[in-house]
């Protein structure tokens, strides 16, 4: 008998999942925002659907706050699955100059939650493959793998679809869209170890090198381009640093670290105390709620 | 209230630090258990679960500071951490303090990554507790040792026995409220021994613990079990999770299925079938069966991204590719060639009802199971279990968390195998036509008639022979509308003008169906959906016989409909809604039945005191105020000749 390990099994119920969407959507399509978790979805597709390459074309929903290294690799690794990428900037936002520094919350809501529902509305996309985990943060732990939207993206938990054994219900009404999270049952150390044993080119950004960085609010900032504006005595200052997740480079914050491999890496999470969202700002808005607050009104 | 380092219960693998390349070895090749948590808040439940991801390093630090923050505003356990808070995720949830939804956990140990559904264990969440069941591997079911074993007890284990769950343990939990009493354990462990015989469960694993304290969860220094309970010798709970037999092992001893889920075809030198294999083992130049079809193959090659396997296990998702060209397409199972599973289209099966809105007897629902998904029908329940006491009762449906079991007809065979062996061949949900909402999960029990051991072979005349030789495109043209709209006097119309054009008709009308084959029905609900059931599978006959088939028929029920729609292949059913208002029918009322039923002489009257669900996207729909009947059978005539053009 050959039992299968936990890897073995959360891969092939990732790419269970991707085919029924594949075969029960009439457009699917997979978000795409450059992080590991996507790095691992987009190598679980190429899998899934190999030798031919995934049914679906890819969609970055771009702030134009990314990290530089992070627009690098995503044009590579499109090319490399043989996909179309789609690229949507919220022409509202740009128009009006929305930034994370002047801007607040009001950054993430224009570029990434409206820019999302836009897009997918400008090509009729009816699922979308999302690389969120449940492990990450407490309302995400009831998430279903196929989280029903209304026709304006809204998420009522109340009206959710139970999921029986790995059966899941694609159908809907016209209007209506599923959002689709095949990585639901793996865990941060699950992606990583995953990304080692398969190999998976991932941003540099998560190996420490000497990054120019300031320290604000108690977060480690990145220096990435000359749009970062340095406050009255702020002067860059180089230091070893890597990030746990990547966004916006402005609102994501690095720990200092000497782990320049990947095991290096996992060794310094198993030691660490701290949770993987603790470095990104935006799910301290509104208290406990903040995560279950955007879902509803259609953050992914 | 801060907790000491010393009280977190876990240091860190010293080989993490030491030698993270042989610490990473090693948890390359852990196994995964999925189990589920059964109980309600006051057992302890989320507490003990919160203690499980705290012993094994799961809760982080800034989680503990939120935790104790938590717990100082809205916690139950006074100045100590309250654990439940950590897993009570919804904000509805926290300030409520119960758990509505299923939510899912994850830990994991040296020896197995382990998923956690926490389910709540009220009645009313049933429903709830039967979806995390369905995954799960072991039960834990929690009895709290002050009160012993209940009906909450008793309705979770049989609902962990009806999902099929092989490995239950009895977690006796707050024995420190006990002072960690053996005889109050024992007699615990007596009482839920006598029930579990009663409902088929052989074994379970009896452990007494303290979720609070800690006690028995994990293993002491020396593997030896907490010094409170010196009287048990059995493992802690964390080393019996490690320890028990997974499913997906199980079921690599059972016949290869593997459900197809996809046609790979990059190119015309491949054509690969994509799947997640159910059962057994499969390697190359094994005898295959296509099922329903019945045709044979050989497995030529199993391709993955990493290369060709020597052999696939249950459990993994590979793309097979077979040495014949057969046909073969999502829906189908490729089984071993030698003990192929059978199809049937009726069943009894044990149904457990998740909708808001009652099972209706005989609506059609899409049923799916495996990758098929037919329209089908469900009985009137045989009868209804009671959850607590576990008695049959006669019912003649079943509401939201209503467990029961009936008869379910597919309109076309289904590969199936008993839910007893097989969960991805003989588990199902059933899809409310309208609403999309998943509304049952089904397990099967057994086929009630044909198909036993009789594969499906192709015929040869076949639909589209018949069609041919009459040189037509068959079709059901379904006129819908009121009574009194003019669905008859135009489809009467439109027959003549079709076989005019030589073309093979048959009119399918309430005086030559309700005067034979549905002599027997009346007019309740019930009665009309079985009445369009039957007119629908008389039309399809027709259709497969290559006829163009005009039926007239109220057919107030999208449902319905919607059903027969399904019944025929996609494009040959026109829904023509023959659309007069009803002040303008009731004027004309030309068999006087308005008047009958505003007198209140005719009940279950459509538009008076039963509804008319009218058409969403009809293929035709005729404005009668604006249309002559005449002027309506030319477009439909027209249209159904290929002349159509699209102006109404």
């Amino acid at each position: 008998m050959l039992s299968l390990t936990h890897l073995q099994r959360l891969e092939a119920e990732s790419i269970h999942i991707m085919r029924e969407v594949a075969a029960e959507a009439q457009r699917p399509v997979m978000l795409y925002s450059v992080g590991k978790d996507s790095a691992v979805m987009l190598h679980l597709a190429r899998k899934a659907f190999y030798p031919a390459p995934p049914p679906f074309p890819l969609l970055h929903v771009d702030t134009t706050w990314k990290f530089r290294a992070m627009y690098d690799l995503r044009n590579k690794a499109a090319e490399d699955a043989g996909m179309e990428l789609l690229v949507y900037q919220n022409p509202e936002a740009k128009e009006r100059g929305i930034n994370p520094f002047d801007h607040g919350p009001l950054h993430t809501d224009m570029w990434k939650t409206q820019g999302l529902k836009q897009a997918l509305d400008k090509y009729g996309f009816d699922a979308a493959f999302g690389g969120a985990r449940r492990d990450e943060e407490k309302s995400r732990a009831k998430e279903r793998i196929f989280s029903f939207r209304s026709a304006s993206h809204g998420w009522d938990p109340k009206s959710q679809r139970p999921e029986l054994w790995n059966l899941y219900n694609a159908r809907k009404h016209r209007g209506e869209s599923i959002r689709v999270f095949p990585l639901s049952n793996w865990t941060e150390l699950d992606i990583w170890q995953y990304i080692m044993a398969e190999n998976i080119e991932i941003v540099p950004l998560y190996l420490a090198e000497q990054r120019p960085t300031v320290e604000r609010d108690g977060m480690l900032l990145m220096v990435d381009d000359d749009r970062f504006p340095l406050l009255p005595g702020e002067q860059p200052v180089m230091r070893s640093i890597r990030f746990r997740t990547l966004g916006c480079y402005p609102l994501t914050g690095a720990v200092e670290s000497e782990a320049a491999t990947l095991s290096e890496v996992v060794q310094e999470m198993l030691l660490t105390t701290t949770s993987e969202r603790q470095g990104r700002a935006i799910d301290k808005d509104e208290g406990g709620a903040g995560m279950e607050k955007k879902k509803q009104e259609g953050y992914f | 209230m801060a907790l000491q380092n010393d009280e977190r219960g876990y240091t860190p693998d010293a080989l993490i630090a030491e030698d993270i390349g042989a610490y990473l070895a090693q948890h390359q090749n852990k196994g995964l258990l999925r189990f589920i948590t059964c109980g309600s808040v006051d057992d302890g439940k989320s507490t003990l679960i919160g203690r499980l991801l705290y012993d094994s390093k799961m809760i982080f630090e800034d989680q503990l500071a939120a935790l104790e923050a938590d717990s100082a505003r809205v916690g139950t356990q006074g100045k100590a951490i309250d654990f439940a808070l950590l897993v009570d995720g919804l904000a509805a949830e926290r300030e409520q303090g119960i758990t509505i939804d299923v939510a899912y956990r994850f830990f994991s140990t040296e020896r197995r990554k382990f998923i956690v559904a926490d389910t709540p264990g009220h009645e009313q969440y049933t429903r709830n507790m039967v979806t995390g069941a369905s995954t799960a591997d072991l039960a834990v079911i929690l009895v709290d040792a002050r009160k012993g074993v209940l009906v909450q007890t008793r309705r979770h284990s049989f609902l962990c026995k009806l999902l099929g769950i092989r490995h239950m343990v009895l977690a006796v939990n707050k024995m420190d409220l006990v002072g960690y009493d053996q005889a109050t354990f024992d007699a615990i462990v007596a009482d839920y021994r006598t029930f579990a015989d009663s409902i088929g469960v052989e074994e379970f694993t009896a452990i007494p613990l303290s979720g609070f304290k800690g006690d028995n969860i994990t293993p002491g220094p020396d593997g030896a079990p907490s010094a409170e309970t010196p009287w048990y010798t059995g493992p802690s709970l964390m080393q019996h999770l490690e320890a028990v037999e997974v499913g997906s092992d199980i079921a690599q001893e059972r016949p290869f299925r593997m459900p197809v889920q996809w046609v790979n075809r990059p190119n015309l030198d491949f054509r690969g079938f994509a799947g997640q294999i159910a059962s057994g083992v499969v390697r190359p130049g094994d005898a295959v069966r296509i099922v329903p079809s019945g045709r044979t193959s050989t497995i030529k090659a199993i391709e993955t991204f990493d290369g060709q396997l020597p052999q696939a296990v249950a459990g993994q998702s590979v793309t097979l590719t077979l040495a014949d060209e057969v046909d073969c397409s999502r829906g189908d199972v490729i089984a071993i060639a030698s003990d192929p599973p059978e199809a049937a289209d009726q069943f009894e099966a044990t149904l457990v009802w998740m909708g808001e809105e009652a099972l209706i007897p005989g609506r059609a629902y899409w049923l799916k199971l495996g990758t098929q998904t037919v329209s089908a029908s469900v009985a009137a329940p045989k009868y209804e279990i009671d959850v607590n006491s576990l008695e049959h009762l006669a019912a003649e449906t079943l509401a939201l968390n209503g467990i029961g079991v009936a008869e379910v007809t597919a309109d076309k065979p289904l590969v199936y195998e008993p839910y007893a062996d097989s969960h991805q061949l003989g588990g199902f949900i059933l899809i409310d036509k309208l609403t999309n909402a998943t509304v049952a999960a089904g397990m099967l029990h057994h086929a009630l008639r044909r198909a036993q051991n009789v594969h499906w072979q192709a015929l040869d005349i076949d639909r589209a022979a018949h069609a041919q030789l009459k040189g037509q495109q068959p079709m059901v043209l379904w006129f819908t509308g009121l009574s009194g709209s003019g669905k008859s006097t135009i489809a009467n119309l439109v027959e003549k003008k079709l076989h005019a054009a030589g073309k093979h008709t048959f009119l399918l009308d309430g005086d030559n169906v309700r005067h034979g084959l549905n002599k027997d029905l009346g007019f309740s609900e019930a009665d009309r959906i079985e009445n369009i059931r039957r007119v629908g599978e008389v039309a399809r006959l027709m259709t497969d016989a290559g006829l163009i088939v005009l039926t007239a028929f109220i057919s107030p029920f999208r449902a319905e409909r919607e059903l027969v729609r399904a019944m025929v292949p996609d494009g040959e059913f026109l829904e023509i809604f023959v659309d007069t208002p009803l002040e303008l029918a009731e004027q004309r009322d030309v068999k006087g039945l308005y008047r009958q039923a505003r007198e209140g002489k005719l009940k279950n009257f459509t538009g008076i005191d039963s509804p008319y669900e009218q058409p969403q996207a009809p293929e035709l729909r005729i404005d009668t105020t604006r249309t002559s009947p005449e002027q309506a059978a030319e477009l439909i005539a027209a249209r159904v000749l290929g002349e159509w053009s699209p102006v109404l």
